[in-house]
């Protein structure tokens, strides 16, 4: 058994904005030194899934240069490896023939690279979902039920609040998809809400591509899996691990301060045996704390300098937090500098910004302060 | 197919290092771990590749296991490469007879059809035991300009220390005129630092010379370079300034970690245009709790910190429990310390459990010895470790009373 995995980078971009500007969903900073789509990759080459395609449309200067070549995640290989998918822009092609807004489309728009596909399985995933999963266990339950397609769920307790945004999935006793419901905005109680991951043997995966190509479908969740679940077997795998679906810059702020505030979040993400993340290797230095210097409750990765004070914030690599500086409650990314006597709370700052010495910055928890790229403030 | 390179780098990675003690049982000393992330062997990899040196040859002997694992294909100083990159030498057998290695000119002489691949017109001799920071460009440019047939990086060290080097004596125009090994009256303070470049038709020559002589010991310092002066070859030094230190010692090598230490360290890696490479170990970012309390450290990734850690080198995945009190000391990868133990001045290798409770090493002040612990070794809760002890499997068996 081998399977392929197909990975969509720009679904779901917009549900972040702020980070998403000059990056695509998959290569979001995320944990102190990880991007979305290192869950994902190291998912996979967990799994043995060596052989791997990433789809995106815009905004993927950010992700090709994290992938590089993928060697840091084992997938620079002669055969196989990982295989980045920008659009393919022919001359006089009209671009909106060529969008890639959703899986489906997506999936349409690389239709000759499925064609081609040798593995038996292939695994589909999103980037804006968090966990540390193995592929095997979902696919092995692909196989004995003998399903066109299984996506992978979680039983959540969803609120008219938070529902919006996930997609519920209605299934019979034996797991068999018998009702979807896309982004319910009344429902209220337990409901499997999927996770973007789905499995389909390479065979059923062209047979739905062509076919959406030839009745013009777009979208894999109405129109597949919603019109076809009555006649089709599709079914619900129930994963019961730990996840973070990313759905809104709050959200994103939220997942990552579970990182800190939950120890078992942190294990079942980076604490898995034989399943650890993989990430773009830097080279920094250990990170150095001084003398004065006073951090509580954060997670911090190598090359900081930390000589203030630093208490529930996760610190990107190489960030300096200055002499008398408080960083409070903050996301602080990649060689972001925050200087002497500056004061954070609830902020998030992106990659190189700089915050000045005595500056005072407050956010709140349902909406943290932001400083752009590269920003000076 | 081979590429004709301009320099090809000879690294002497197979010392033991057995002044280490515990620390080298299992290892060979160019593997041992330093500063949190890093094994002494990156230093002059690093070196090589920072310096446009891309062919490699790391000679290697005592207890390779460790040291072959960890160069690899070379993937991690960006070594792994077509038509040069890095390889591991190590000793063979041949038509004539097995050999192992007996001596640092023997080790070159025997693997010269390696260098033979790559038709150098420079050879690099570099060892495996030397933390520091060093463009081997510019000295390789030196050497050209001066024309020599060999160059020998020198530092000036101070007078009442060298005695404890091979000392270069050299005219005004850096010319050496005379090399003693470890003089009792040092006339000049260039110590060699254990670098050389040698055009590779004369250190062809004297190689095959000193291999027909019974009589020498096969060793640069004490074979090549003498006769090389005897005979008036065009002999230079180089002299370099900036940080360099034999980490043959635990004394030594403890001092190597803590000059890493501080706001401006004696020894600064977080230098980005100079950047020291190693293999990754893909850990999660270190985490630091809530009754945690670091001051003038180094922390690694996949650390986790509840207790209290002054003036130390924490490697990666090292766990500090809740009360436990780390000052002054090294502790090497994985190391779990555990709850309200106390670890003072002492160095601690890989894997090792610490238990609960215990006092490992004593107050560093003058005269007290660093504590040494071996590595995948399991001290029991409450266990008195005095300052000074080499701890390893046997002192474990004697001192563990049940």
């Amino acid at each position: 058994m081998s399977a392929y995995g197909i990975i969509f980078s720009n679904i779901h971009d917009n549900n972040i904005p702020e980070l998403t500007r000059l990056r695509t969903i998959a290569s979001v900073p995320f944990a102190c030194r990880y991007r979305f789509i290192d869950f994902t990759l190291s998912n996979m080459v967990n799994s043995n899934i060596y052989n791997i395609s990433v789809i995106t449309s815009y905004n993927y200067q950010s992700l090709m240069d994290h992938i590089g070549s993928g060697k840091d995640w084992d997938l620079a290989r002669r055969s196989g490896g990982i295989k980045i998918l920008p659009p393919n822009i022919a001359a006089y092609a009209n671009p909106y023939e060529n969008k890639r807004n959703t899986r489906l489309d997506s999936l349409k728009s690389v239709i000759a690279s499925i064609s081609r596909i040798k593995d038996d399985y292939v695994v589909l995933s999103d980037c804006d979902v968090i966990c540390n999963v193995d592929f095997n266990d979902l696919i092995r339950y692909h196989q004995e039920t003998g399903a066109n397609m299984t996506v992978a769920v979680k039983r959540v307790t969803l609120t008219p609040e938070n529902s919006k945004t996930s997609v519920v999935f209605n299934s019979d006793e034996n797991g068999r998809i018998n009702e979807v419901i896309p982004y319910p905005t009344e429902y209220d109680g337990q409901a499997d809400i999927s996770l973007n991951i789905i499995v389909m043997k390479t065979s059923d995966l062209q047979q739905m591509v062509v076919e959406a190509q030839t009745r013009g479908y777009s979208s894999l969740t109405r129109d597949v899996i919603a019109r076809c679940c009555g006649y089709k077997d599709f079914r619900v795998y129930r994963y019961d691990g730990y996840f973070a679906a990313v759905t809104s810059f709050a959200d994103y702020y939220q997942h990552s301060m579970e990182l800190i505030s939950d120890p078992t979040v942190r294990d079942s993400l980076f604490g898995v045996k034989n399943r650890p993340v993989y990430t773009k290797v830097r080279n920094s230095a250990p990170t150095y704390y001084a003398v004065g210097s006073s951090v509580k409750n954060s997670m911090v990765a190598d090359g900081c300098f930390i000589e203030g004070t630093v208490e529930n914030s996760i610190i990107f690599r190489g960030a300096k937090i200055g002499r008398n500086a408080t960083v409070k409650n903050s996301i602080i990314m990649q060689d972001t500098i925050v200087g002497d006597g500056a004061f954070l709370n609830c902020v998030i700052t992106d990659k190189n910004a700089v915050i000045r010495d005595q500056r005072m910055l407050c956010g709140a928890e349902t909406q943290p302060f932001y400083v752009s790229k590269g920003k000076m403030i | 197919m081979y590429k004709k390179q301009e320099c090809v780098a000879m690294l002497l990675a197979g010392g033991q290092g057995s002044r280490l003690y515990t620390l080298t049982e299992k290892t060979a000393k160019p593997a041992v771990r330093f500063g949190g992330k890093y094994r002494i062997i990156d230093f002059p990899l690093s070196n090589c590749v920072n310096s446009g040196i891309y062919t490699v040859g790391v000679l290697t002997q005592y207890q390779p296991l460790q040291l072959n694992e960890y160069i690899g294909n070379g993937q991690p100083w960006d070594l792994d490469r077509g038509q040069s990159g890095v390889m591991v030498l190590p000793p063979y057998q041949a038509k004539s007879g097995a050999d192992w290695y007996k001596g640092t000119a023997n080790a070159i002489y025997q693997n010269f059809n390696f260098i033979d691949r790559y038709d150098p017109d420079y050879v690099l001799i570099l060892s495996g035991d030397h933390i520091y920071k060093m463009d081997y460009e510019k000295m390789l440019r030196a050497h050209k300009e001066t024309g020599a047939d060999c160059t020998i990086a020198v530092l000036e060290v101070p007078l009442e220390e060298a005695s404890r080097f091979g000392i270069m004596n050299t005219d005004e125009n850096l010319r050496i005129t005379e090399f003693e090994e470890k003089p009792k009256h040092p006339k000049s303070t260039k110590a060699s630092m254990g670098i050389y470049i040698f055009n590779t038709s004369v250190l062809r020559d004297y190689l095959e010379a000193d291999e027909a002589d019974p009589d020498s010991s096969k060793d640069f310092g004490k074979n090549i370079i003498p006769k090389m002066l005897a005979d008036g070859r065009l002999m230079y030094a180089y002299p370099f300034r900036g940080y360099w230190k034999d980490v043959g010692t635990i004394q030594s090598l403890w001092e190597a970690n803590m000059d890493l230490v501080g706001e401006q360290p004696v020894f600064d890696l977080r230098d980005r245009d100079w950047r020291i490479y190693s293999r990754n170990t893909s850990e999660a970012p270190h985490f630091v709790g809530e009754y945690a309390k670091i001051s003038n450290s180094l922390i690694t990734e996949g650390c986790a910190v509840e207790g209290i850690v002054e003036n130390s080198v924490l490697a990666s995945g090292v766990k500090v429990c809740r009360g436990a009190y780390v000052k002054d000391s090294v502790i090497m990868s994985n190391v779990t310390i555990g709850e309200g133990a106390t670890v003072n001045y002492s160095m601690i290798d890989e894997n090792t459990t610490v238990g609960a409770g215990s006092v490992v090493g004593r107050t560093r002040s003058n005269g007290s010895g660093i504590t040494v612990i071996g590595s995948d070794l399991a001290v029991k809760p409450g266990t008195d470790i005095p300052a000074g002890e080499m701890v390893d499997a046997e002192w474990l068996r004697t001192n563990h009373k049940d």
